[in-house]
């Protein structure tokens, strides 16, 4: 068994590899939690996780670096069904688009954009950094057990762009920074979150130990 | 709806806390790496790490803190001090910093901010700015621990380097810092509502009332402390059990508690 992190030259893999291993000791499994640019782990890896921080454009550059990296991607998510977590930028590369500073193409798993944060109120601060809750639009095993809404947990999210699916279907949970934001969208065998687990203390390990535990 | 931040903030030396942190249960409050734990269970909002170490030679002590402080908490933790080029940046994030503080190297030259933005994002570049009181509503960038004027003038610096991709100020006043008189409250909002990132309030915390008027009257995003933590005065539980009761949004730090 084996968790494979997709390594593509993003910052701060190191903290989500340390706190899936965490998870996966507090679930008592002797999974394999491994750092990975080499596409043929992808083919033996049982999860698939796809950090990722910086600009949008930026990161699919790296990705399309790695040579064979979106095409084992595509097969191990689309056609293997593998479950995969696509955090913070990784979750925003599941959309068709993205729209920072260009329009660069996604992997094109969840139809929809990702667009610049517009808060109602211009006095509220972008980017949207620190801690929030999440309101849960569609139950998820991801979420299982963990407490939401105003009096819930909170998750750590810093970005200024995010992802707007085109179905109101493929979002799970969304959070308020002067009007919704998406917080964790997905369907079938994908799910992604905007804020970062690996940062978010309680609910991040949960999280972390709903997604090892997760058989879509 | 987002929280406001509680941020202890560590000045670590030669890979050493150099002000005492005074918790029960800390087998080695020397160790950086001990106190981040301490203060993830306590319910921090984020960490900041500090480095004044002075020889250059030593200054890979403070990648080996980042690296093992990320291995034991799951929170935001930034680090400044002495950050140079884009490799220190490199080097500090992928150790397993969230966020990198810019200080003297971004007031010598202004592009480090654009081309870390540009190369890194602008959610990790955070640019400190030690700021003396001039004149009536008017503060000046002050480096090397408030001893070296520049001439430069704060708000519009913030706003400077704010247009060139930083995703946070983190802002001291020279004039209060270590005097436990509270924050320069004019200067924090003048920064705060002159730009459209975080801005976290530093410098002359001495009493949790003084955390409360850096978000309220100071418009800050986040409010950061040494001392009152470090020595024991007051808990972080203690201080946002004050602040939710001043009617402020903060995160209960017992969510942290498992």
């Amino acid at each position: 068994m084996s968790v494979a992190i997709v390594d593509y030259g993003s910052g701060n893999l190191h903290s989500a590899h340390k706190a899936l291993e965490r998870a996966a000791r507090e679930i008592g499994n002797g999974m394999d939690i491994r750092l990975t640019r080499d596409p043929d782990d992808l083919r033996d890896a049982e999860r698939i996780v796809l950090p990722g921080v910086g600009a949008f454009a930026d990161c699919r550059r790296g990705l399309d670096a790695v040579d064979g990296m979106v095409e084992e991607l595509n097969k191990a998510v689309l056609q293997d069904g593998k479950p995969f977590l696509g955090i913070c930028v990784g979750m925003q590369l599941m959309a068709t688009r993205g729209l920072e500073h260009q329009e660069t193409e996604g992997l094109g798993w969840i139809p929809g954009d990702v667009v610049a944060i517009e808060p109602d109120d211009p006095s509220l601060k972008i980017p949207h950094m620190g801690w929030n809750t999440l309101e849960v639009q569609r139950d998820h095993k991801l979420l299982e057990g963990i407490p939401t809404g105003e009096n819930g947990l909170h998750a750590y999210f810093v970005h200024s762009f995010h992802l707007k699916p085109t179905s109101p279907d493929l979002m799970i949970a969304e959070t308020d920074h002067g009007g919704a934001l998406t917080a964790v969208v997905g369907r079938d065998n994908l799910v992604g979150t905007q804020f970062h687990p690996e940062k978010s203390q309680t609910l991040g390990l949960a999280l972390l130990r709903n997604f090892l535990r997760w058989r879509p | 709806m987002l929280k406001s931040r509680v941020i202890p903030c560590l000045d670590v030396k030669d890979g050493r806390v150099v002000k005492g942190v005074n918790f029960v249960d800390l087998r080695d409050a020397g160790d950086p790496v001990e106190s981040a734990i301490a203060y993830d269970s306590a319910g921090a909002d984020e960490l900041c790490f500090l480095d004044i170490t002075a020889s250059h030679e030593k200054r890979g002590t403070i990648l080996d803190v980042v690296r093992r402080t990320a291995e034991a908490c799951f929170m935001p933790l930034t680090v400044g001090g002495g950050v140079r080029s884009l490799e220190d940046i490199r080097q500090l994030l992928l150790a397993g910093a969230d966020k990198i503080s810019i200080n003297s190297a971004a007031v010598a030259d202004r592009k480090i901010v654009s081309d870390g933005a540009e190369k890194f994002g602008s959610q990790c570049i955070v640019v400190a700015i030690d700021a003396k009181n001039v004149a009536p509503d008017e503060w000046e960038i002050f480096t090397h621990g408030g001893r070296n004027s520049t001439g430069i003038d704060a708000v519009d610096y913030a706003k400077d380097v704010v247009a060139r991709g930083a995703g946070e100020i983190l802002l001291t006043s020279m004039d209060r810092d270590g005097t436990g008189k509270g924050f320069d409250i004019d200067l924090t909002r003048a920064i705060s509502d002159a730009v459209h990132v975080p801005v976290i309030a530093s410098g002359g915390v001495g009493t949790l009332d003084h955390l409360v008027e850096g978000v309220r009257d100071g418009h800050a995003a986040a409010v950061l402390a040494a001392s009152i933590f470090h020595f024991g005065t007051y808990t972080i539980a203690e201080a946002k059990t004050h602040m939710r009761r001043a009617g402020l949004h903060v995160r209960n730090p017992a969510e942290a508690d498992r």
